[in-house]
């Protein structure tokens, strides 16, 4: 009886430190989460300010005329709606400039990231020792932005849309190098090894051992690329590299009696954005769907 | 298994055979047509008249080195030294390079025998090794050489303008001056300008040796020069680049905070009503359809140029992919967790706290730390549009079409940042979510 009680007494003697040192714990961690809040906010606010300051125009006088432009716009095509058809056959050729440039250049990019991932994956590459050395070349093709590459580009080779389909390609094969490289490293590397006992060389092994198996996830990075590349070759045209974004700038340059030319442009380039974002996300849905079943 | 059963298994097989051998001429040839259409619709073969190859060798050249124009007026007599040519970058009165020498003749020693000498009444020697010695006299508007008729395409001489190029430099003669490039690697000037007191000073001198400048300590002195320096302006730059950091961390968490919220509203399973759902979704769809580029534009229009403009427009836009990307990620919990809090007699909002929060906590960091990444290097683009940030230095400095050095720069400094937040959202990952490797 008293064995019992002695017990009881000390089991609760147990709960109760382990609910104190539970709770120091947990007072703990919200102290620190509290404190990383703190500083989160604090870091965002003074950004916020910093940002605020040194913009020509203070955030709080912006956001009542932030519907202005848009409405102009809007009023102005409203007005000149029956030749909005017209300009929207007037700049398709343009459209289809911009939708080139992002095709090339994804097509290439991806042929360039293809070979690029699979020489620096463990296991699979041709030359293991360059392994690091091809990695730093997609580190760097993926870092530079495209403006940069395009802006050079269109000093030595004038505008047009060469100079945004070497940018924008060159980006592409950093960025889908890296991302074909992970997929890589998860293939079976048994069919490459299959080949390898037949006599087969790097290339046949790589053509006919991993890409069938990467292949369904390959392609769909690729077409979420061409869905990125679509809107980085709107924005380099900005730049003067040609396509939607140069027909844009030269429109909004010219102010309101124009403002009909940009609404035609928005409305192409908004639902160019939005069919490609479609028919990519479905068609990648289905192979990565094709792929589980 | 029957005979028939093997022949018809054999002509399947023969059809998926002869289907892939199809596919595998038809695919390569659809890229190749593409391709050669792309050919002809982007004038690749007038390319090569467009391109400018003179550009291109300015700008290979100028990345890493720099010339010293030595000027001369031809009116007035006066002599001026100046790195690039530019105000900033001049040599203050009474100092000269070491190459010039000479008061009445000022002889020019570009280097590998080609010597340049400035002779009285606006005459000009230049002595080219295996050619000889070129004599001009500029007299009012008009010079007079003694150059032969068939000059060397080096030389481009005509009776205004004398243009003489060597590998070790360059003259220009006019009526009004003449001036002499000579050309260095390096980036003169990097850290101190000639009104600096520490110009010339190397890094032990300045840190160990005694004071240069008597009003102040060396190294406070040698930094604030440094920072201060009116040709490489380090002081803009790092700001620039703070800029654009700024706008991509701004843009980025912003965006997660408003979009988090917006994501239960369009996840089937936390908002029952199909309208809510419906609209939030739409709301997603058109924000990521009207992409940065018009957002830019429109926002660029009401906020005017600034770094504030390219923090909305990023946060605009990734609203919308977050949104998609996050309730997605919510439509993927695991229930039971959920049940398991709401056992204990949890709230609806407590539910959402420790029942969904903790699942999902790890997708959305890696998602907002990878889009912090991108959104550095979409913040210099939008930067070069609306003009905030390293982007518009950089813009500014390709428009000029002569600092090519300072776009060298940029550039290193632009990768070096983009990398930089690459490693630093990697490793605040792996801090936060565990690494997968």
């Amino acid at each position: 009886m008293t064995d019992a009680t002695l017990a009881a007494a000390q089991g609760r003697q147990t709960v109760d430190s382990i609910q104190t040192s539970y709770m120091a714990q947990v007072q703990r961690r919200r102290l620190y989460g509290g404190l990383t809040l703190l500083i989160f906010v604090v870091l965002m606010v003074s950004g916020f300010n910093v940002a605020d300051d040194r913009n020509a125009g203070g955030f709080w006088d912006g956001l009542h005329q932030i519907g202005d432009y848009p409405a102009e716009v809007l009023a102005e095509a409203w007005e000149k709606r029956a030749d909005l058809p017209a300009l929207i056959v007037k700049f398709f050729p343009a459209l289809v400039e911009t939708i080139n440039i992002a095709a090339v250049s994804t097509l290439i990019g991806a042929a360039a990231g293809l070979i690029l991932s699979l020489l620096s994956t463990r296991g699979l590459a041709r030359w293991p020792r360059l392994i690091p050395v091809f990695r730093r070349n997609m580190d760097i093709m993926r870092a530079v932005p495209e403006i940069v590459i395009a802006l050079v580009l269109i000093f030595v080779l004038g505008g047009g849309p060469v100079p945004a389909m070497i940018a924008i390609a060159i980006h592409t094969a950093g960025a889908l190098g890296k991302m074909f490289s992970e997929v890589a490293e998860n293939a079976d590397l048994k069919p490459v090894e299959g080949l390898a006992s037949t006599g087969a060389n790097w290339s046949q092994r790589m053509w006919l051992g991993v890409l069938p198996q990467v292949a369904p996830n390959y392609l769909s990075y690729a077409l979420l690329r061409f869905e990125i590349n679509i809107r980085a070759s709107a924005i380099l045209g900005f730049v003067g590299a040609g396509g939607l974004g140069y027909e844009l700038r030269n429109a909004m340059a010219w102010g309101p009696g124009r403002f009909d030319e940009a609404a035609a442009i928005f409305i192409l380039l908004f639902g160019t954005i939005v069919f490609f974002d479609q028919i990519s996300s479905r068609y990648r849905n289905r192979l990565t769907e094709g792929q589980n079943a | 298994m029957t005979a028939a059963d093997l022949s018809l298994v054999k002509t399947e097989a023969d059809a998926l055979f002869a289907r892939k051998r199809i596919f595998a001429v038809a695919l390569p040839a659809i890229v190749l047509a593409y391709f050669v259409y792309i050919f002809f619709a982007f004038d690749i073969a007038g390319l090569t008249k467009r391109a400018n190859w003179d550009n291109a060798v300015t700008l290979a050249s100028d990345s890493w080195s720099y010339k010293t124009h030595v000027t001369r007026d031809n009116r007035s007599g006066e002599m001026s030294y100046a790195v690039e040519g530019e105000r900033k970058g001049a040599y203050p009165e009474g100092q000269r390079p070491d190459w010039v020498s000479g008061d009445d003749i000022i002889t020019i020693d570009l280097g590998g025998d080609t010597i340049v000498r400035l002779l009285p009444e606006q005459r000009t020697e230049v002595n080219v090794p295996g050619f000889g010695l070129i004599e001009a006299q500029a007299e009012g508007r008009t010079i007079t050489t003694n150059l032969p008729d068939d000059a060397p395409d080096w030389i481009n001489a005509s009776n205004r303008r004398v243009a003489i190029t060597t590998p070790e430099g360059r003259v220009t003669i006019t009526g009004s001056k003449t001036e002499v490039f000579n050309y260095f690697p390096g980036w003169e000037l990097f850290w101190f300008t000639f009104d600096s007191p520490y110009h010339g000073h190397g890094l032990f001198e300045i840190l160990l040796g005694d004071r240069i400048d008597p009003t102040r300590p060396n190294i406070t002195g040698a930094v604030s020069d440094w920072w201060n320096n009116a040709m490489w302006r380090h002081k803009d730059v790092a700001w620039a680049i703070g800029e654009t950091i700024l706008m991509a961390f701004l843009g980025t968490m912003g965006a997660a905070i408003i979009a988090l919220p917006l994501a239960f509203m369009a996840a089937k399973r936390f908002a029952p009503v199909m309208i809510v759902r419906a609209a939030t979704r739409r709301l997603f769809d058109f924000v990521r359809g009207v992409d940065a580029l018009i957002w830019t534009v429109v926002l660029a229009r009401a906020f005017g140029p600034g770094p504030l403009t390219g923090t909305l427009a990023i946060l605009i836009t990734d609203t919308g992919t977050f949104g998609k990307i996050f309730s997605e990620a919510l439509e993927n919990v695991d229930q039971k967790q959920i049940e398991g809090v709401a056992s204990t007699g949890a709230k609806p909002l407590q539910r959402y706290r420790f029942g969904v929060i903790p699942q999902i906590v790890p997708i959305l960091l890696a998602q907002i730390l990878y889009f912090l990444e991108s959104n550095t290097r979409s913040a210099t683009i939008i930067g070069a549009i609306t003009g905030g940030g390293i982007g518009l230095m950089l813009t500014q400095a390709i428009q000029t079409q002569k600092d090519w050095e300072e776009v060298a720069y940029y550039i290193v400094l632009i990768v070096a940042m983009v990398m930089a937040m690459d490693s630093f959202s990697g490793w605040l990952r792996g801090k936060l979510i565990g690494r997968k490797d």
